[in-house]
């Protein structure tokens, strides 16, 4: 049963490596919105404070609805997710294992390249930090709700567009709490634990729904 | 070990593709489904194995619904589709390997190696698949059916895209499964001789959907 989990997880790494354009697409479209805005309302250092912790999660969330399109339909085309169904173990264990495969190869790489964005919008280190903490928490949510969208829509003509539909209003929690933490991180003697906290529920209840809810909306798709 | 399905219908959109369809299967048995195209052939494969839902009736191994022994019914059955399930950025040998423990079995590489020989692939294991041709595609999905320990075979025109040699390599795997107490359901125009074991043959053009039965043994 775990098995299943680590063949998957290591296949969708294996092939992530010999087909790197995907993950670099990913991480490019987050850079490149996210100075794009600098250069649109001006580099005043009090304005860039004030707009960045919503940009870079509005660049996350949009950088993430990218590869979501492609989580399940790649394996839907040539008939391997046939295979994961009828596979003798929990479907959820196996979808989970994908998930985790795209946060890996989709969210985590914004963590790593986020301090970056500090550069661009000049935040304090302490700021920084806090919006990798964020980052980290927040973006296995965006995978996990994601899963089950672009389930829902696997086979669909111009699922890719409905993906995106469906899932930016759910992200919604994750954006306000998500840029909250960052901005009150800049404010003197206010704490951030009630937000992290809030994330990390988000962040625990997505994991043992969505893969559940992801599975029965691919054997439904599948049909 | 008996498959049974009691009165299957199977509605698609506004067509009845079947209905009132009953057999029983046990092993050293093979059934062959006909039919022309768009008859639901493969709607009835991929109902028998538990991917579509049926509109009315059920299909019951070892007397237990497929769906209430999920588990164990999908740990006894190899089902091949239309697509060979083969990734394009994987070697043969790769996709095989995964395929095979995703069906639950881990095998040493010489013995993957072994069934990609046996198939007629030989020299090719380690090519990117994206260079195979749909034939040789086909053969690596095969290679499974040399590997797996699955009693029930339910195989999507399996045939397709293959050349002789291969075809007579597929119909000795199909004949020598079912003479080792195996049960194969399949969709072919092809001709699967066997030298014991029984043919069962459902042809969906047919309104009653009664089983025709000619004996082999």
């Amino acid at each position: 049963m775990t098995s299943a989990f680590w063949i998957i997880l290591k296949r969708d790494l294996l092939l992530a490596l010999r087909r790197r354009s995907e993950i670099f697409t990913v991480l490019f479209f987050f850079v490149v919105v996210i100075s794009l805005f600098p250069l649109g309302v001006g580099t005043e250092e009090a304005v860039l404070k004030k707009i960045a912790p919503g940009v870079v999660w509005i660049a996350a969330l949009l950088a993430s609805t990218l590869a979501l399109d492609r989580l399940f339909s790649a394996d839907y085309e040539d008939g391997t997710l046939e295979k994961i169904v009828l596979a003798p173990s929990f479907l959820s264990i196996s979808v989970l294992a994908k998930i985790l495969a795209h946060w890996l190869l989709t969210g985590l790489p914004l963590v790593l390249i986020s301090p970056l964005v500090g550069l661009f919008y000049h935040l304090p280190i302490n700021t920084i930090l806090v919006m990798m903490l964020v980052l980290l928490i927040g973006t296995p949510v965006l995978s996990m709700l994601g899963a089950i969208a672009a389930a829902l829509t696997l086979g669909l003509r111009g699922g890719g567009v409905l993906v995106s539909l469906l899932v930016l209003p759910l992200y919604i929690p994750v954006l306000v709490y998500g840029a909250g933490a960052i901005s009150t991180s800049m404010m003197q003697g206010v704490s951030i634990e009630p937000y992290i906290l809030l994330l990390l529920a988000f962040s625990l209840l997505a994991m043992v729904f969505s893969p559940w809810v992801t599975a029965v909306a691919l054997k439904i798709s599948i049909e | 070990m008996s498959l049974v399905v009691n009165n299957l219908q199977c509605i698609r959109g506004e067509k009845e593709l079947f209905s009132g369809l009953s057999f029983v299967l046990t092993n050293k048995q093979l059934m062959r489904i006909e039919g022309q195209n768009g008859t639901g052939k493969t709607t009835l494969l991929r109902t028998l194995c538990g991917l579509s839902q049926a509109d009315d009736g059920e299909v019951l191994w070892h007397n237990l619904t497929i769906k209430k022994q999920d588990e164990v019914f999908r740990n006894e059955l190899f089902y091949l589709g239309h697509h060979n399930a083969i990734k394009a950025d994987l070697s043969a040998l790769e996709n095989l390997q995964i395929n095979t423990a995703l069906a639950g079995a881990s095998y040493s590489e010489e013995q993957l190696l072994q069934a990609l020989e046996d198939i007629g692939l030989f020299g090719s294991e380690y090519k990117s698949s994206a260079q195979l041709s749909q034939g040789q595609k086909r053969r690596v999905a095969l290679a499974g059916l040399l590997l797996t320990n699955a009693k029930l075979w339910i195989l999507d025109e399996p045939f397709v895209a293959l050349d002789g040699f291969a075809v007579k390599k597929l119909q000795d795997v199909i004949a020598s499964h079912v003479e080792n107490d195996g049960t194969v359901i399949l969709t072919t125009h092809q001709e699967v001789p066997l030298t014991q074991g029984k043919i069962l043959t459902i042809n969906l053009d047919q309104s009653n959907n009664k089983p025709n039965r000619s004996d082999n043994d």
